[in-house]
């Protein structure tokens, strides 16, 4: 074997340089979807961290531009595609607002009970995916195992277990078959102590700790400033949360309920946080222990909704409406509004130009925000610490994209 | 068995003989491991399975799925075999079985039953910590060899994480041998005969302490969680094995297995009283060498039973744990070994010695008036590295 000399200029990172660059993703087991991560590392140290997205881009909102807002809502689906009904809500509340539409007691509290239900999958996976980034494989498993039967429900009410199109325009395609109310109860009752499980295997873990508290800190400036929303910003001690301080049309359905919006205090304490498990002393506000708290502490809230959302839905009578005409004309004009998804506040924009099919549909994603703040948390961490940061974000990327 | 064989040959060709007989015994040790591999990744699948809440593998073989390993052998032998373009050829295609023959030489000194060892050797336990520490040199080359960054970090990781692990697993197996006097393990497993008391974990409270130190060093030696820094699969996709697929990844995988075991059998031999059980069934029962020749193996049939079944449950605790706990990051690895490992085990090692100066006939012995039922542990007496099964 001859020893071929080989220009060094050539040889773009050499295993000899300080420096190298590192592709994680877009086939990456941890970046949750086809995110791409350009690391720039130094042996294990992370001195810069670059994220290339689009990899999913599926122009979904040039498509809205071309069919009817009830048209669109099964691309809304395909957003958040863990938490479809948010985004169906989203949609269907913008596009009501420029109609000036209001929708049934009965077809809102549906809307309540799908939303709170999403948040709790949409939660499970992002506590399970966290688990599995942090090398922990049992706790993806349980949370599934949970999402599932909300998969189940949901399934039973549209025949979808992912893309549901059920909450629409004017209202939701069709009433709550009879038992559900039970199957729901009965979920929520098994579904308790599991939450306790996982507290034990992920959040009170020694080892969970250590992999995750004081790693990837938010400060509460830093998330304003880059536009955080959703438990992202409550961790970093911000206590803002849409379904309390949005918009009326959006608040309106959750005036009457009764729960606590979750964000520590600056000095880390929870309200009611004697119910809770006790924050480590080495969590600081805005980290990723944090992060992680907040949502395991979110999904209690949403039971606590669903389940005064079933009594409410017990006193009611009467049918529950008709979603407006496939081909409703739009009236001249221009609506946005942003509720709170389960990964941060999802704003939708329609504009109409009197015909049925809207001049622009556009949306904010909260995903994409909080995606542009983690060049600054990786910034001098670990390469093990990226998965750890990313995962306590929870990105999904059908939105980022879109 | 060798002198015997070479007695048919003329002198010039006795080598034939021991060739003939190192094979017999290699192949013999080599169905032993393999199956216990197979066993092994069949098990951690059920039992991963039944702690996810899951069924595991269910169809191949009857209802526990008990041939997956095989159908995943088959399923690996017949898949192309892929050395990417930027891989260092020879070395990529030698690693896996570097690593592998590093985990299975282990078993050339650790004597399943009482004098049934493949090669007697006065200093076992020495061996053993060094041929184990060259399965580091597979992974560093499987790293440096495939041309990728991800198994380039896989390697590094793994060279950092066992080097430095090296250090407190040396530092606990001299607690035993300190105790027993003697670095052959078959003395180690004589002394340790009769009643479960007589075991070296109970022998005093720094044996005691110095197992799980080991179990924790151990762990962290053949890379399984929370210290499975080299593959860590949510970081480093696979670590050293991204680029290995088909037949030598398989060898990796057995390799894993095969360290697994052959720690666990060091653990039962060291602290565990290798293979004498809980209750000294096979003495009470007259299976001993007094009785002729038939009785002796049969007990020592009993006696390699009750290590296989110490060494399963040693696996079996190491998969409990891979299930059940996140990843530590390399840094806290590191800190684990050093800050807390280290000192520990060497505060272990003097305590023991400062124990044994105290108590020379140990403490149990000393106000449990027990008729060693195994006989008397025989005198350290210096071996020669002749035996053989």
């Amino acid at each position: 074997m001859v020893l071929q000399p080989v220009d060094p200029a050539l040889v773009e990172f050499d295993v000899l340089t300080d420096e190298m660059l590192v592709n994680m993703g877009p086939q990456h087991p941890s970046t949750h979807g086809v995110l791409r991560l350009v690391l720039r590392t130094d042996g294990e140290i992370v001195s810069e961290v670059r994220p290339h997205v689009g990899y999913l881009h599926r122009c979904a909102e040039k498509i809205g531009e071309n069919v009817s807002p009830r048209q669109w809502i099964p691309y809304t689906d395909r957003m958040d595609y863990l938490a479809g009904m948010n985004m169906n809500l989203g949609w269907a509340l913008t596009v009501e607002k420029l109609l000036g539409q209001d929708v049934s007691e009965k077809a809102s509290t549906i809307r309540v009970l799908m939303a709170e239900l999403g948040r709790i999958a949409s939660h499970l996976v992002a506590a399970g995916t966290y688990g599995l980034d942090l090398g922990s494989f049992t706790p993806f498993m349980y949370c599934f195992r949970e999402r599932e039967k909300i998969l189940d429900l949901y399934e039973w009410v549209c025949g979808a277990r992912l893309t549901y199109s059920y909450i629409t325009v004017g209202g939701v395609m069709a009433d709550l078959p009879p038992g559900w109310l039970e199957k729901c109860e009965q979920f929520l009752d098994e579904f308790e102590p599991v939450i306790a499980e996982l507290h034990a295997v992920l959040t009170n873990n020694a080892i969970f700790i250590r992999r995750c508290a004081g790693i990837g800190v938010l400060t509460a400036a830093m998330a304003l400033d880059y536009g955080c929303t959703g438990p992202v910003l409550r961790a970093s001690a911000v206590d803002w949360d849409l379904r309390r301080d949005g918009e009326s049309r959006y608040t309106d359905l959750y005036k009457d309920y009764q729960y606590d919006v979750i964000a520590p205090t600056a000095e880390g304490r929870y309200p009611h946080g004697e119910n809770y498990p006790p924050v480590p002393a080495e969590a600081v506000v805005g980290d990723s222990w944090h992060r992680f708290f907040v949502r395991m502490l979110e999904v209690v809230q949403s039971m606590r909704i669903l389940r005064q959302a079933i009594a409410r839905y017990r006193l009611l009578s009467g049918p529950v409406g008709e979603p407006v005409k496939l081909l409703q004309k739009l009236p001249v004009g221009e609506a946005y509004l942003e509720t709170e998804a389960p990964k941060g506040q999802m704003g939708f924009m329609v504009i109409g130009n009197g015909t049925a099919i809207p001049w622009r549909a556009r949306a904010r994603s909260s995903c994409y925000c909080h995606l542009s703040v983690l060049p600054e948390l990786c910034r001098g961490s670990m390469v093990a610490d990226v998965p750890a940061v990313v995962g306590s974000l929870d990105i999904v990327l059908g939105e980022v994209d879109r | 068995m060798a002198e015997y064989l070479a007695s048919y040959f003329d002198s010039q060709w006795h080598w034939v003989a021991y060739a003939l007989v190192g094979l017999v015994q290699a192949g013999l040790l080599l169905a032993l491991i393999l199956t216990g591999a197979a066993v092994f990744i069949w098990m951690e699948r059920k039992i991963a399975g039944r702690i996810q809440d899951r069924l595991g593998p269910s169809r191949v073989g009857g209802r526990f799925g008990w041939l997956q390993s095989l159908a995943d052998g088959i399923k690996l032998i017949a898949k192309e075999d892929i050395v990417p373009a930027a891989a260092d050829g020879l070395l990529f295609r030698i690693a896996p079985y570097i690593s592998f023959m590093a985990a299975f030489s282990v078993f050339l000194a650790i004597p399943l039953a009482d004098g049934w060892v493949a090669l007697r050797m006065n200093v076992a336990v020495f061996f053993i910590l060094a041929v184990a520490g060259l399965e580091v040199l597979g992974v560093v080359l499987a790293g440096y060899a495939s041309g990728s960054k991800w198994s380039l970090f896989g390697a590094m990781r793994e060279a950092a994480q066992v080097v430095s692990y090296e250090v407190p697993l040396g530092l606990c197996v001299v607690v035993p041998v300190m105790v027993v006097g003697s670095m052959d393990l078959v003395e180690i497993g004589r002394a340790q005969s009769g009643w479960f008391w007589q075991w070296l974990i109970f022998h005093d409270p720094f044996t005691f302490i110095t197992f799980w130190v080991f179990f924790t060093c151990a762990l962290a030696s053949v890379n399984r969680l929370p210290f499975d820094m080299p593959e860590a699969e949510s970081e480093l996709v696979a670590g050293f094995m991204t680029e290995y697929s088909g037949f030598r990844w398989s060898v990796f995988f057995m390799a894993e297995y095969t360290s697994m075991f052959a720690v666990s059998c060091l653990a039962a031999i060291l602290f565990f009283g290798g293979w004498n059980g809980p209750i000294p069934l096979a003495t009470m029962i007259g299976l001993t060498p007094d009785n002729g020749a038939l009785t002796e193996w049969l007990g020592n049939l009993l006696g390699m039973m009750n290590l296989i079944a110490k060494g399963f449950f040693g696996v079996t605790v190491m998969i409990w744990t891979r299930w059940s706990l996140p990843r530590l990051r390399i840094d806290q690895v590191l800190t684990t070994c050093l800050k807390y490992c280290i000192p520990l085990a060497a505060a272990m090692f003097l305590g023991a010695m400062l124990w044994l100066y105290a108590f020379p006939g140990g403490v149990v012995s000393r106000f449990v008036q027990t008729s060693p039922v195994g006989g008397t542990p025989t005198p350290v007496a210096v071996v020669d590295g002749k035996g053989g099964v």
